[in-house]
């Protein structure tokens, strides 16, 4: 079944705030969407109403294909050292080549350190090499530069790219620019 | 049953004593210091300690309850851990059950295994040490249940711990009063209606705590 993902007339209200309305996003299979927009006009709402882990305000959502959420919090104990706090979420995803994805995301010699003592850019990276091992085919990405080097920066969006190109969608809030071929730009300012 | 086997070591291996996310041995040092500390406030009268003691233990039991609830819930929800199963098709359901037998699997048998020494420094004769014994085991599962419910709900809340000491009590009323209460009549009806509270509460508390951790993705 091809990845799809349809959002129709969201509108999303956080407290007495209505942040935005009338939004509607129609991914097909290898798209690639920037959500745009200043802080706190709701990148990360739309994210989590597409997640369905928000209920919209008013609107309706639909989806086929698994989805994998990284955001800005790990779920990794940050007591447990990082190999042992990934292989929960690897084994509960069926992951057949983790060590190629630490591998990848040059976290293979932080797997004995505790999670706490990661910096954010390293616990970044542990976010999505846990998005990786789960091969979902939509990809909800909020700030996933954030605290990232040049270099890990890159990677992000080669994997991004790569993912989009095998059939997959990928919805990437974002404050920073972030290259991607054939990305379309969502402003969620428009829509307040 | 591969989640549920996953979920349970995950669990097992954060809350059980020398685990990352419980609270080790304390709740378990607290029970033994009260039961320690009774004989020194009320005197050496070994008859009315012998006659009092099985409400202390189970006074214990309950209040050494509370002191795991704090980070029961809260840790793994604030770093988003039901999201991502939400999003894996783990229901918060499946989540909270695996959550309530770790949880008394981590503070029970150890709870019970200090309630022979604290038995003997109440200096309780066999009988009244034997009755104790099968209350809290038919009694504990629904303290577990209690306080994974509370513990759920306050979860997300700043002085959650607090409030949650405060709510568990009026809810593990009707088990201390048949639990203790067994130790004042001669058959077992005490434990048998303690053991249907019990698997009241186990039944409830699962779907409880998972309705407020929906909740709390809202607020």
């Amino acid at each position: 079944m091809q990845a799809q993902l349809i959002a129709n007339d969201i509108a999303c209200r956080r407290g007495d705030r209505l942040l935005f309305r009338e939004l509607t996003l129609a991914c097909k299979a290898g798209d690639a969407v920037h959500v745009a927009g200043a802080n706190g006009v709701g990148k990360s709402s739309l994210l989590r109403i597409i997640a369905g882990l928000l209920r919209p305000f008013s609107g309706t959502v639909e989806t086929s294909g698994a989805i994998g959420l990284v955001d800005e919090r790990l779920a990794l104990d940050p007591n447990q050292p990082l190999g042992k706090a990934l292989g929960f979420w690897e084994q509960l995803d069926g992951a057949d080549q983790p060590a190629r994805i630490h591998d990848l995301l040059q976290i293979e010699a932080l797997l004995d350190v505790p999670v706490r003592f990661l910096s954010t850019g390293q616990k970044k990276r542990a976010a999505l090499a846990r998005l990786l091992s789960c091969s979902c085919p939509i990809w909800l990405l909020d700030e996933p530069l954030n605290g990232l080097d040049t270099e890990a920066q890159r990677t992000v969006e080669t994997l991004v790219a790569q993912h989009c190109e095998s059939g997959g969608i990928a919805v990437v809030a974002s404050h920073q620019q972030i290259s991607l071929p054939g990305t379309r730009t969502v402003s969620i300012g428009d829509f307040a | 049953m591969r989640v549920f086997l996953a979920l349970l070591r995950r669990d097992l291996g954060l809350l059980m004593p020398g685990g990352s996310g419980g609270s080790g041995v304390l709740p378990l040092l607290f029970f033994l210091a009260v039961a320690m500390l009774y004989p020194f406030a009320v005197g050496p009268d070994a008859a009315l300690l012998a006659r009092t003691g099985g409400g202390v233990i189970w006074v214990a039991a309950l209040l050494a309850a509370i002191l795991p609830l704090e980070r029961l819930v809260s840790g793994d929800l604030e770093a988003g851990v039901f999201d991502q199963l939400h999003l894996r098709g783990v229901s918060e359901e499946l989540a909270m059950v695996v959550r309530l037998i770790a949880h008394w699997l981590a503070f029970a048998p150890l709870l019970l295994v200090a309630t022979l020494p604290a038995a003997a420094l109440l200096g309780l004769s066999g009988e009244t040490t034997e009755i104790v014994l099968l209350g809290l085991l038919a009694g504990t599962p629904g303290l577990a249940a209690v306080g994974l419910a509370v513990g759920a709900l306050t979860a997300s809340l700043r002085g959650g711990a607090a409030l949650a000491g405060l709510m568990v009590i009026p809810l593990a009323v009707p088990i201390l009063i048949f639990g203790a209460g067994a130790l004042s009549r001669p058959d077992s009806s005490g434990i048998l209606l303690t053991t249907a509270i019990s698997l009241a509460l186990c039944a409830l508390a699962p779907l409880a705590a998972a309705a407020a951790l929906r909740a709390a993705r809202e607020s």
